[in-house]
Parts: structure tokens; sequence; C-alpha cells
């Protein structure tokens, strides 16, 4: 039997290498690509500010937009300094431990839970026993928990990369430890921290399933936290599945999917730059 | 003055510890609630006929959840099929033929798809997928093959992102040590790079599972739900995660509770999955 030439081998393999890494790319901009121009159409000043009509059929998103914008930054309200203060516990004041090994396990498995089984406590927990209803409260507490992972780490990963020299500084100027973490470490970590947050948000933003039992599918905006509303991706899921409007179910998913790669793309800038100010 | 700023730090401290705290104590109540409901139906009803049992008819009595079960791993293992061959081909051209600039462009862009809801992926697929498996292949197009393909592009963020850094974290010297006996480049990837990484890589595709066994929305919408085995790849299937969705929102009484024992099975298997893939990223950090 001829043997075939490894050279040969090798220029095949790298071919199949490179066209799929380019098929997976255009995965990404085909999707991208299809919101963009079915949605394209249907976005327009009175989509985004009028509110919806016949069950969403007609009209506008507003409601939905308010009400996403409200989930996410409540959740970041509370789910940042839990989430930082976490991550300072876990890097400033503690030497590798049983006690850090069982915080850290405990992130690790919030991590790894499914959005569903968010959405079957927070509906358990926050709407039934501790009987908010379905309302924006018991969403953004469910969204807050679902979110603490991302935060921890992200803010774990900036803390850690704030140089030594920084602290011994600020410690050399007899500044205690709660003031050097303050002032110097907090600052220094702030982009990376930041990015967090804002992948957090994106994470908020696209939910569906954790959202859809806490805070219910109500059309109108909440005006107070005890007030059921829908976001955007809930919005669009209805509009979708019960076949309402697929005009509309575009023009939202379009108004859904840029929000959430704007978020994504300027955390991924702020990380980069952070990354390059120390190295 | 220093006494002041003494019980200050201390202060700090006990609340810092509070906030370090509440991440376990979350965990606790999602599993104490989750189980509180899920376990009495266990009891009432028995073990067997609710993981074993064929039918699900909640308000008749009959919980069993077999089906979805065993339609949750097929979605799994078929998403795996799809997701993993690519997510690691990606992977290794990422980490061993393109430049530095492709990249520093290409894994963020790859990651993006990860942002996407996925809510925005079944409606995509009900669209796209489903009518050409139904006018290619036959059946209905909601099916078993549908969901695998877009749960397969759901994961790919997962397993390229960690396939790669298991990759990139093989040390230099063992390229140059294959290059130097004469070994081709994709004689050094297959014989080299890929045994070095393989824990690493292996944790990606469990934790891509864990992604797809998870998933909720996008497989509601283009599973077709149907409460059976299915018996080939066109079939429709209802998965653990959506009997939950489809029917959370309408129950009561026993009903509800068999949601809550269909939640109890998904959390033991996400739970199994995550300890094997964590335990997976151990050795491989350990090595």
């Amino acid at each position: 039997m001829r043997r075939i030439n490894p050279r040969f081998i090798d220029k095949i393999v790298q071919i199949v290498f490179n066209m799929q890494a380019f098929f997976t790319v255009s995965i990404l901009i085909v999707i991208v690509a299809i919101i963009f121009i079915k949605g394209f159409p249907y976005v327009n000043p009175e989509f985004i500010f009028a509110s919806p009509e016949d069950m969403g059929r007609h009209g506008g998103i507003f409601p939905s937009i308010a009400g996403t914008i409200q989930l996410a930054l409540l959740s970041i309200l509370f789910a940042t300094p839990l989430g930082v203060g976490t991550a300072i516990f876990l890097t400033e004041y503690t030497r590798e431990s049983t006690f850090t090994k069982l915080i850290r396990f405990g992130v690790e498995s919030l991590a790894g839970i499914p959005s569903i089984l968010y959405g079957l406590f927070g509906f358990i927990f926050f709407v039934i026993k501790l009987k908010m209803g379905w309302s924006l409260l018991a969403g953004v507490l469910t969204i807050t928990i679902m979110i603490l992972p991302t935060i921890i780490r992200t803010s774990e990963e900036a803390i850690r990369s704030v140089p030594r020299q920084l602290r011994i500084v600020s410690y050399s100027l007899s500044a205690t430890k709660w003031e050097t973490i303050k002032k110097v470490v907090l600052p220094a970590a702030a982009p990376g921290i930041l990015t967090g947050i804002m992948l957090s948000i994106g994470r908020a933003v696209g939910e569906t399933a954790a959202v859809i039992f806490t805070m219910g599918s109500s059309l109108r905006l909440p005006l107070s936290i005890m007030d059921s509303g829908r976001t955007m991706a809930v919005h669009f899921y209805i509009l979708a599945r019960e076949g309402i409007s697929m005009e509309k179910a575009y023009g939202t998913a379009l108004v859904l999917v840029l929000s959430i790669l704007s978020i994504n793309v300027l955390a991924y800038y702020v990380m980069h730059r952070a990354i390059s100010k120390y190295s | 003055m220093i006494e002041k700023a003494l019980l200050k730090e201390r202060f700090v401290k006990w609340v810092l510890i509070a906030f370090a705290l509440s991440s376990l104590l979350f965990l606790f109540l999602i599993f104490i609630f989750i189980l509180a409901e899920g376990l009495p139906l266990f009891l009432k009803v028995g073990v067997g006929n609710i993981i074993g049992g064929f039918k699900w008819a909640p308000t008749r009595g009959s919980f069993g959840i077999f089906p979805m079960i065993v339609s949750s791993f097929l979605v799994t293992i078929g998403a795996l099929a799809i997701g993993a061959p690519m997510g690691l081909s990606c992977a290794i051209y990422l980490s061993e033929y393109s430049g530095k600039k492709t990249q520093m462009l290409l894994k963020p862009a790859l990651e993006l798809l990860a942002g996407i809801p996925s809510v925005v992926y079944g409606f995509l697929g009900v669209i796209y997928i489903v009518p050409l498996v139904r006018n290619y292949l036959g059946g209905s197009g909601f099916s078993l093959l549908s969901t695998s393909i877009i749960l397969g592009v759901m994961i790919l963020p997962t397993i390229i992102s960690i396939s790669f850094d298991a990759l990139i974290s093989v040390p230099k010297t063992y390229r140059e040590g294959s290059f130097a006996m004469g070994a081709t480049k994709w004689q050094t990837i297959y014989k080299v790079i890929l045994p070095s990484a393989k824990s690493g890589i292996l944790a990606s595709f469990i934790l891509g599972m864990g992604r797809a066994i998870g998933e909720t929305m996008a497989v509601i919408m283009i599973a077709g739900n149907a409460l059976k085995i299915p018996g080939s790849i066109l079939d429709p299937l209802r998965t653990l995660t959506g009997n939950i969705a489809l029917e959370l929102s309408y129950a009561s009484g026993d009903h509800r509770l068999g949601l809550f024992s269909t939640g109890v099975v998904l959390m033991v298997i996400i739970m199994i999955l995550n300890y094997i893939a964590n335990f997976g990223i151990k050795r491989k950090i350990a090595k």
C-alpha cells in the first residue's frame, strides 16, 4: 500500500479547519443578518415609543422596553454589592481554606443551574410562598441570584489582577485595609468589574424562562415593583409562539438582539482596554 | 480615632462575610424549595412510577416522566454530535492555525453567539430549520433532528471557548519538540496537542451537554412536545425542561407538584454533569 504524503494530509487538514471556522463564523453572521434584514422595516420611533394594542398585533413595544430596563437595572442594583463584596472577601480577606472552597462551590453550582430551575424556584419561593405574586420584584430577585455568579467571577478576576505594589504603597501610607480596598484596589479593578456588570445586564435582557414565571407577562407598564410586566424577550416569545404577529416579532427581535449585542460589544471593549492597561 | 477605624474594619469584614455567604444561602434555598415541592410526590406515587413511568397525565394521577428523561438525553446527544466536532475544530483553528489578529477578532465574535437569547434561536429554528426538515426529510419538522441542530449551534460558544483555553494552555515546548522530530503540524496536533488537552476538551463537551439539557425556550418552540419516546430523528419529543415550562403557568395541586418532581430529576442530572466537568477541569489543572 502506498503511503500518502504526510505533507499532503497536512495541507488538506489545514483547508478543512479553515473552512470549518469560516462556516461557524458565517452561522453567526447569518443569524444576525436575518434578524437585522427582517426586523429593520418594522422598527421606527412609533414602534419603540408606542404601547402595544390588541395583544401586540398593532402598536409598539414601549412597556416591554421599559420593563426590560427596570428588570435589568434593579437586578444589577442588588447583585453588584453582593457580588463585588463576595469577590473582595474571597481575594482580600482570606487565604484558600475550606470556607472559601465552600463559597466557591456555591458560586460554581449557582452558575451551573439552568434558567428554568431559577424560574421554578422564583415561582414557588417569591411568587407563592412570599406572596409577591407575578411582579417586577419577584423577577428582580430571581434574576439577581441568577447573575450573581457572573459578577463574582469577573470581579474576582479583576481584583486579583490589580498589582500587589499598589496595595503595599497604600499600606505604607498607613491606610487601613478597607481604605486601601475602597480607594486603591476597587478603582483599579473598576473596568473589569464593569465588564461583569454589563455581561450580566446582557443576560438579564435575554432571559425568558426565569422571567416569565416570576415577573409574569402583563402587557402594561409596571408602575410599582409589585406590578407584573413583561420584558422584550418574553414579549417576543409570546408574539412568536402564539403567532400573534410575525412583523412585530421580527421588530422586537431586532431591538432585543441589537441591545444585547451592543451591551456585550461594549463589555468586551472595556475589558480589552483594562487588559492592555496592565500588560 | 484609631479605635473607631478598627471598629469600622471589623464591621466591613463581617458585612463582606455575610455577602459571601449569600451565594451559599441562595443555593441552599433553591435546593430546599424545589425538593420540598418535588419530593412529596415521589413518596406518594412512588419513585419508580415517576422515573420509570411512561404515562404523563398529571390531572389523572399519572406522573411518568421516563419518555422525557430519554428525550432530554437524546437532544443532548444530538446537540453534542453536531456541536462537538464543529466547536472543537473551530477551537483548533483558533489556537493552532489562525494568526494572532484573527484570533483576537474571532474569539469575542464567537462568544457573542452566546449572548443571542434562546428565544431567538428557537424562533429562527421554527422559521428556517423546521420547514427545511419537513420538506426534505419528512415528518412535521418539529423533531429531534431540528432540536439537535439548534442546540448544537447554541452550545458552540461553550465548547469553543473552553476547549480553546485547554489547547492554548498546552506548553509551547510540546509543539517545538514534536516539530523538531520532523512531525507535520497535523501530526503534532493529533498526536501531541489533543492528547495533552484531552481533559479540558472533555470538560467543554460535558459543560456543553449541561447547557443543552437545561435549555428550555428554544426547545419548546421546535421540539413538538409530544409525550412519547421518539422512534426516529424526525419524531417530535418533549424534554424535562419543556415539560416544566409548558405547564407551570396553569398547573395546580398535584399537577404542579409533578412539575417540581420533574425539576428535581433535572437538578440531579445537572449536578452530576457539573460534578464530572469540574472534576475533569481540576485534574487538568493538577497536571
